[in-house]
């Protein structure tokens, strides 16, 4: 009996140590550049002004779309709109803007204040629907095209550089 | 120069601690009952060069000496006193030199205060502890040297983290090693007492002491963090089950089991094998807890600049003590007889100790699933709150049944008590009282402060008793007494916290349910190494017409560059009205974080109070060794 013991908690220390051991070779940072050419899962999301939903399949109708999560309380999202109703401006470029976490009072204001570059207004209350997407912080940007594959990933305000950026891709 | 001197009185340590081995590895062979002289004065060479270097850092922190890799980093001569001081354990390097002065402090302490004991105990322990230190006296030299040297010396250091710069937070990672590495010298111990097959009341009472001491600054030095949470990080909170956090807390339920079981010991009724289990668990549980935080496995608010190389270190030393602790327990464990009747004292102390082990688990489970996740399948989760929540919450209504009715039992015997009695009546009254006045519905909630208020009137009841008797423990009564505060307090403010998130501009006001806040005045202020942003907001409760001025601040400190939010918090006993505000870049709206916090300062004394009686109980027993 002792020496099956012994035996366990050996073999059971073991293995937590081998595990261990693996995690400290492992990338702490959380990358989602990786997603870039995979296409974006299948997800359903609330509109903002109503109560119905909207699902991701709809966006094969649109040449190139283009996600933005934003909340009012995130200080470089405010310093990014600008660019977004810059990028608005595209034909062939649809944008959903994606609110994070926010309160429809003070999104409403910030949209009023701002502009509202978007043609959809998706709200993501709890975060929850956003992580489907590789978003772990706002704001971001994804690019997709018709076929719901990601071109481009922006974690981060947008700034001019990639807005022509963007430009030159949905050109093409 | 002052590079040289430390690495000198480290190489010092260094020979001291290998002298000790080699003496007592000596020592083992010969049969008498006499520790040679030698070891006492190595001991003490060993004592003064580990200090001295410990003061050399500290001096060089204090003359801001940039030429030392360390306090360039970390420094910056423009720094308080205060927190220049602080800066010596605030970095990696600097605590792991305090790691090893306390593992050098307490060997001594231990050789030269443990007196009528077994020999070859003595000497194997000592053993043990030098082996523990020669082990982090060589990570400190070949990976973590805070003596190294930088050269051309630059005129100017990089700074302290603004964050760290707070009083709470500069002492309390002394007082958590003081607990957890103290914890190393019953690690040492407990495998001596193998070994040497001391008797286990000597082994008993030779480590409690020193399980007292540590459990006490442990507690301490959580409540101290604690505090600094609430007050830095500005989120209102003050436990956020992070994993740093769980490392502290990790060590603290095996030393509670510990501190129990050790009662058991004392008296010969058994459990020996599990107090040396608990023993080793302890600082098995402090290495697992640092190689958590120091090797960057893991993500947390706590920013320890990590390095994989570290954690490879730490990993291997806690490989070899485990398996070595292992291996140790299975060839020498100790043969007992056990016999526990069901209602005596001992059966509920093991019942505490299947608790405390069990909230171990959670926590241990909740720290390195998503690590063992993320390594085998490659997905990322976090364990948050809800979990710890959902998990701990119902069991402790059973621990506090156990706590209040437990402590009146005797031991060894098996009379069952009733448990209808005039202080149930009375708690059942106050509960009725409180639910009067708070109206809680959730089920749960109302069990935990019905069994809360039991505890907490048994004993208050307890407490009056032992006036009439002179034989009670009044260090228990105490420290259950916070306990049961501690648990009541935290339900109570949890459920009358309130807190609301919203946007004003200078001059505006905002209307909640009971509160009116008014964003009065904003102010621009230059302080020696920081600008300071103060707003000056109004409060006022609609409900007693009192009225509060409070002054958060956004600090913008230059060195390293950085912004702190200090929060603004007016406190008296029974609530604390809190508030933070931060900046939104580019415009002149401010987002403000307002939330009013019920009995926090009674859940700080709460915890206090728990830890007092461990004191009592340290000089209770001192006294009762000299009579």
């Amino acid at each position: 009996m002792k020496k099956i013991n012994y035996i366990i908690i050996s073999v059971l220390f073991s293995l937590l140590f081998i595990v261990l051991y693996l995690s400290l070779g492992n990338e702490k940072i959380y990358n989602t550049q990786d997603l870039v050419g995979k296409k974006i899962s299948e997800v359903e999301i609330n509109l903002f002004q109503s109560n119905e939903t909207f699902n991701t399949k709809e966006l094969t109708n649109n040449e190139f779309t283009i996600l933005n999560f934003w909340a009012s309380w995130c200080g470089p999202c405010r310093k990014e709109h600008p660019n977004l109703v810059r990028l608005s401006k595209i034909k062939n470029l649809k944008l959903i803007g994606v609110n994070f976490k926010d309160e429809k009072d003070n999104a409403r204001n910030f949209l009023r204040e701002n502009g509202n570059p978007f043609d959809i207004l998706a709200e993501d209350k709890n975060g929850k629907n956003s992580v489907n997407f590789g978003v772990y912080g706002i704001p971001e940007t994804i690019l997709i095209d018709s076929e719901l594959k990601i071109l481009k990933k922006y974690i981060g305000p947008l700034n001019i550089k990639d807005v022509n950026e963007i430009r030159k891709i949905v050109k093409k | 120069m002052l590079s040289k001197l430390g690495i000198l009185f480290i190489i010092g340590t260094l020979f001291t601690s290998l002298s000790i081995i080699f003496l007592t590895f000596k020592e083992l062979k010969v049969i008498d009952n006499l520790i040679p002289s030698k070891i006492y004065k190595f001991s003490l060479f060993q004592l003064f060069f580990s200090i001295s270097s410990f003061f050399v850092l500290l001096l060089a922190y204090i003359l801001s000496d940039f030429s030392l890799v360390n306090v360039y980093e970390n420094s910056h001569s423009n720094k308080p006193l205060f927190y220049k001081i602080s800066g010596t354990w605030g970095n990696h390097e600097g605590s792991l030199l305090l790691w090893i002065n306390i593992l050098v402090l307490f060997s001594s302490l231990f050789l030269f205060l443990t007196k009528n004991s077994d020999k070859s105990f003595k000497i194997l322990t000592l053993l043990f502890q030098n082996l523990l230190i020669i082990t982090f006296l060589i990570f400190l030299l070949t990976n973590s040297n805070p003596f190294s040297e930088l050269f051309p010396v630059p005129l100017e250091g990089l700074g302290l983290n603004p964050i760290l710069q707070d009083p709470a937070l500069a002492i309390h990672p002394p007082l958590l090693y003081i607990g957890f590495v103290g914890s190393s010298i019953y690690f040492s111990a407990a495998l001596a007492a193998l070994i040497s097959k001391i008797d286990s009341q000597s082994f008993a009472i030779s480590i409690k002491s020193w399980v007292l001491v540590s459990w006490f600054f442990q507690t301490v030095g959580i409540l101290v963090g604690s505090i600094w949470a609430y007050y830095e990080l500005g989120w209102g909170g003050y436990w956020f089950w992070d994993p740093v956090e769980n490392s502290s807390l990790m060590p603290w339920f095996v030393m509670t089991a510990l501190l129990h079981s050790i009662l058991v010991l004392e008296r010969r009724i058994g459990l020996y094998s599990w107090v040396i289990v608990l023993s080793i668990l302890t600082f098995t549980m402090s290495v697992t807890g640092t190689f958590l935080v120091r090797s960057g496995i893991l993500n947390s608010v706590h920013t320890f600049a990590s390095d994989p190389s570290r954690g490879l270190f730490i990993l291997s030393f806690l490989v070899i003590m485990v398996f070595s602790s292992i291996f140790i327990f299975f060839k020498f464990s100790p043969k007992e007889n056990k016999k526990y009747s069901v209602f005596s004292k001992e059966a509920f102390i093991i019942a505490n100790n299947w608790f405390m082990i069990f909230f171990l688990g959670v926590v241990l489970i909740g720290t390195l699933y998503p690590v063992l996740l993320d390594t085998i399948t490659g997905s990322k989760i976090s364990v948050g709150p809800p979990y710890y929540n959902l998990i701990l919450a119902p069991f402790l209504i059973p621990l506090l049944f156990l706590m209040t009715s437990g402590p009146n039992y005797k031991w060894i015997s098996n009379e069952v008590r009733s448990l209808f009695n005039l202080v149930l009546v009375l708690s059942v009254t106050l509960f009725l009282i409180t639910f009067f006045l708070i109206k809680e519905k959730n089920f749960l909630i109302n069990l935990i402060l019905f069994f809360s208020i039991y505890l907490i009137t048994q004993t208050l009841f307890d407490f009056y008793e032992s006036f009439k008797k002179k034989n009670i423990n009044i260090s228990r009564i105490i420290s259950h007494l916070g306990f049961g505060l501690l648990i009541f307090f935290i339900y109570i403010n949890h459920i009358f916290s309130v807190e609301n998130n919203f946007n004003l501009k200078l001059g505006e006001t905002k209307k909640t349910d009971y509160y009116t806040i008014k964003f009065v005045n904003l102010e621009e202020q230059s302080i020696k190494n920081y600008k300071s942003i103060i707003g000056y907001f109004n409060v006022s409760n609609k409900k007693n017409f009192t009225s509060k001025e409070l002054r958060p601040e956004i600090r913008v400190y230059d060195k390293p560059f950085t912004i702190t939010y200090e929060a603004s918090i007016n406190s008296n006993l029974f609530s604390d009205t809190y508030l933070t505000m931060s900046n939104i870049s580019d415009t002149d709206v401010f987002n403000i974080k307002f939330q009013v916090k019920p009995f926090m300062n009674l859940i700080w004394l709460s915890v206090l109070l728990l830890s007092l009686g461990g004191v009592l109980n340290f000089f209770k027993r001192k006294k009762y060794e000299k009579n």
